[in-house]
């Protein structure tokens, strides 16, 4: 139990860190490397809370596909929409 | 008097029986597991469940049928002379609302998923049976605040919603009807929800994905759509409600906001919404193919995976409808050439029926007579998609009533086809009583024929020209329209036929056995109609799905009793 | 204890667990028509879209956003607390998450008063109008899932701290609340 403890506790740490760092690169990054940095910096975040913090670590496959399977779904939409938007 | 025969006597030793009482099995059934109101409405039994869907999916049928029938009674003449400009934009946005929303989405999932789907797997009930009640009340609330929306002034934006009008300047009850079909979506959420974790939990030992009947893996692709399509509408409807209602504007052209921003929002869901649609009907088909041609489905795996596949391509194709309005020229070719490709899984689904039906020894029951009128309509109407498909070819009919002939055909020619053909199939299994099959054969020769009748000269319109929800025409299109108005008068008498006899079948039919067509599955193995709990014991199987001998042999008799 | 239709616990608790995470996909969809419309917006108009988004308090989302961290970092916490029949802390930490949770709507209420002083919330015309409008929508739906989350938490903690499946399933709602706050504060005070 200990042990699961102070997994969180690093856990919540690295969130911090990120969180400094996406405040950080706002004032830092400008234009499209903003754009990476920051939601590379918030799919991190989302990463750990999904793995470490919604137990997705010790769950089997297929709660995991079904725990990623919006995400990838909702991307088809913002895909299609950028590239008629960028292509009009 | 004369005697009733036995084999038509709910108690056949009792001579006096005139074939009016319960039979054993309807007294033990679900049907007779409680008496009270409380009983039903606070039911948490799947079966019954699904006949409360069954009497609310009927009652919005004919509301938006009698819609219907307001369009096509206007469009007997050229001028606007039955309704108001006004009043006919509002009759043919409730019939569509309606049709989508609390007809076509819920009819086959919610009554026959509802009532089959744990019965096919060999369990007692849905994985979530409170929240199965609980779809059901938010459909009815849903519907409920559709009526008001009839009676308080109706709609008039089409069943689309297009911004800027809905949500600037349409006069009307915009909100409540978004309202209404948001609050429906939940239900729909729901049930997917339920039927997917139903499907992968609560299988019975042996029933691996292998097996499962093929309506099974049709209503499991078609709740991976319910849930990953539904929300998307959810929110696009609020956005029109929070423009309409505190002034806050995403769309708005004047602040700089995109209107074809709501097209691609609402297209995202509203395109795998067709495929809701059609899927379940493509699952019942199959399973009265095989049935009636009392064959092991041809390329099960084909047809189960063209089912995910549909769902899955689904999602790629919403800029179709959207190829005149603005979206750039790549988006289009890119969503036409998907749009093509989404023709593939379904037309490898009819490829495979035919090679079920092929050397088959085909019955020529209601529920065959359905699946063929499907298979027919549903072909013709695929192949018109196609056409829409083409970029360029769309330009030319695009909101014509060529869309309306061809998404018709689908929905109506497919989908109510497919939905009648499982009533007849399934009716005794749910009810215990059979019904007279020369009816059911008429009903199913007048669809197909008044079918045709009334949705065959739209796709002329369309190619000569005529607008969609337009009720004023030049006077040279007046025949095709009346044409299909008369069509559409003698569906209105096939859907009311079966009210006669499906509900006399309920007193006076001859019981029915467990296994009337012969049919495999397990939801053919419990009495007609089933206990409460479904099986007495868990089953287990060890054989395939559809496990009918391969050949039969010359002067071979049929096993299982028919009709 | 198995209720029907289940014949194991093991599969009562998986499907409930399955069915929680079909249902946060549902969330995820319903707020990516928000993050759709928010992409919209940033591709048509870019140079707009980042003025308007340098007017919104930087500092006070990272605040809330740090606040949100920590309370899934308490429900996590709780989750293997209720694991290990700790049901007190359970019960103790669940609380702190959903006060965390108030706490996050109080500095939100700050914020929105705060801008209505700067004459930010409601601006005449153009594309800052539609930002701010997305930005009260946005924010505020998922103000609505942080006060049900919250009142879901407490609710669990007071009457039913020892039901394991019960307080994972409530922890994923809140940890997916928190998800989604941490996409919406990049796309909405962090465009530059």
């Amino acid at each position: 139990m200990e042990q699961a403890r102070k997994r969180l506790a690093i856990v919540w740490l690295a969130l911090m860190v990120l969180l400094a760092l996406t405040v950080a690169g706002s004032f830092t990054v400008t234009g499209a490397a903003s754009a990476v940095v920051s939601f590379g910096v918030a799919a991190a975040k989302v990463v750990l809370i999904f793995w470490f913090f919604m137990q997705l670590r010790t769950e089997k496959g297929l709660i995991r596909v079904f725990a990623v399977g919006a995400i990838a779904w909702l991307a088809i939409l913002l895909t299609m929409l950028t590239i008629d938007n960028v292509t009009r | 008097m004369t005697d009733v025969p036995a084999n038509r006597r709910a108690n056949p030793h009792d001579i006096r029986d005139r074939g009016l009482s319960e039979t054993p099995e309807q007294r033990t059934s679900y049907l007779r597991a409680g008496h009270t109101l409380r009983s039903w409405f606070l039911t948490t039994d799947h079966k019954r469940i699904a006949l409360l869907y069954l009497v609310a999916v009927t009652f919005f049928f004919f509301v938006g049928g009698i819609a219907a029938a307001l369009i096509r009674i206007d469009l007997l003449t050229p001028e606007g002379d039955l309704l108001s400009n006004e009043g006919y934009n509002r009759a043919f946005t409730l019939h569509g609302v309606i049709m989508v929303w609390f007809f076509l989405i819920p009819s086959i999932p919610n009554t026959f998923g509802n009532f089959l789907i744990p019965l096919m797997i060999g369990a007692k009930d849905l994985a979530f049976p409170r929240l199965n009640l609980l779809s059901w009340y938010i459909y009815v609330i849903g519907g409920l605040c559709t009526l008001f929306v009839l009676v308080a002034g109706g709609v008039d934006t089409g069943w689309t919603f297009y911004t800027p009008l809905s949500s600037m300047f349409a006069h009307g009850q915009v909100v409540m009807a978004a309202t209404a079909v948001f609050i429906v979506g939940f239900s729909s959420i729901l049930t997917g929800l339920n039927f997917i974790v139903t499907i992968h939990k609560l299988r019975c030992p042996g029933m691996t994905w292998g097996r499962l009947p093929l309506f099974v893996w049709s209503h499991y692709a078609t709740s991976l759509i319910l849930v990953l399509a539904t929300p998307v509408l959810s929110i696009t409807l609020a956005l029109i409600a929070a423009e309409r209602l505190f002034g806050l504007g995403v769309f708005d052209p004047k602040l700089g906001g995109d209107p074809l921003l709501y097209q691609h929002l609402f297209w995202f869901y509203s395109h795998p919404a067709v495929y809701i649609m059609v899927l379940p009907g493509l699952g019942v088909v199959s399973e009265l193919v095989t049935a009636a041609a009392r064959k092991r489905v041809f390329g099960y795996w084909f047809v189960a995976g063209s089912s995910l596949a549909i769902a899955a391509v689904g999602f790629l194709v919403w800029g179709h409808h959207m190829f005149v309005a603005g979206q750039s020229m790549y988006a289009g070719a890119v969503f036409s050439f998907l749009s093509l490709v989404v023709a593939v899984p379904s037309a490898v689904k009819v490829y495979n029926w035919t090679a079920t039906l092929y050397k088959g020894q085909i019955a020529i029951d209601p529920p065959f007579l359905f699946a063929a009128s499907f298979i027919g309509l549903f072909v013709f109407g695929g192949l018109t998609g196609l056409v829409l498909a083409m970029l360029a070819v769309d330009t030319h009919v695009h909101d014509t009533y060529f869309v309306v002939a061809h998404f018709h055909y689908i929905m109506v020619g497919g989908t109510v086809s497919a939905y009648f053909g499982a009533l007849h199939f399934w009716w005794p299994k749910m009810f215990g009583r059979t019904y007279p099959m020369v009816w059911g054969r008429i009903m199913a020769l007048l669809i197909y024929l008044g079918f045709n009748l009334t949705f065959f000269p739209q796709f002329i319109l369309g190619y000569l020209g005529m607008p969609r929800r337009y009720h004023v025409y030049p006077p040279e299109w007046q025949v095709w329209n009346v044409l299909s108005s008369t069509g559409a008068s003698i569906l209105g008498v096939a859907y009311v036929l079966p009210f006669v006899y499906l509900l006399w079948s309920l007193r006076y039919g001859p019981p029915a056995p467990a296994n009337p067509w012969g049919a495999a599955g397990l939801e053919w193995t419990v009495p007609s109609p089933p206990p409460k709990e479904n099986f007495a014991e868990t089953p287990v199987v060890d054989c395939p799905a559809y496990d009918y001998p391969l050949e039969m042999e010359e002067g071979e008799m049929k096993e299982g009793a028919r009709g | 204890m198995v209720d029907q239709p289940y014949s194991t616990a093991p599969q009562q608790r998986e499907a409930a667990t399955m069915g929680m995470f079909v249902f946060l996909g549902t969330e995820i969809m319903l707020f990516g028509g928000m993050f759709a419309v928010a992409l919209g917006l940033r591709l048509t108009h870019p140079r707009e879209f980042v003025d308007a988004s340098l007017q919104l308090h930087v500092w006070i989302g990272a605040i809330n956003t740090a606040v949100l961290l920590t309370s899934s970092a308490a429900v996590a916490l709780a989750v293997h607390a209720v694991r290990a029949h700790q049901y007190r802390a359970t019960s103790v930490l669940f609380v702190i998450a959903a006060l965390l949770g108030v706490v996050f709507l109080g500095i939100k209420a700050f914020e929105y008063a705060t801008e209505y002083r700067e004459g930010l919330l409601l601006p005449p015309v153009g594309v800052q109008r539609l930002f701010m409008d997305l930005y009260l929508l946005s924010t505020g739906l998922h103000a609505l899932h942080v006060i049900v989350g919250a009142g879901l938490l407490a609710g669990v903690a007071a009457f039913a701290p020892r039901r394991a499946t019960l307080v994972e399933n409530t922890g994923l709602f809140w940890h997916l609340v928190d998800s989604i706050w941490v996409f919406l504060y990049p796309v909405l005070y962090l465009a530059r």
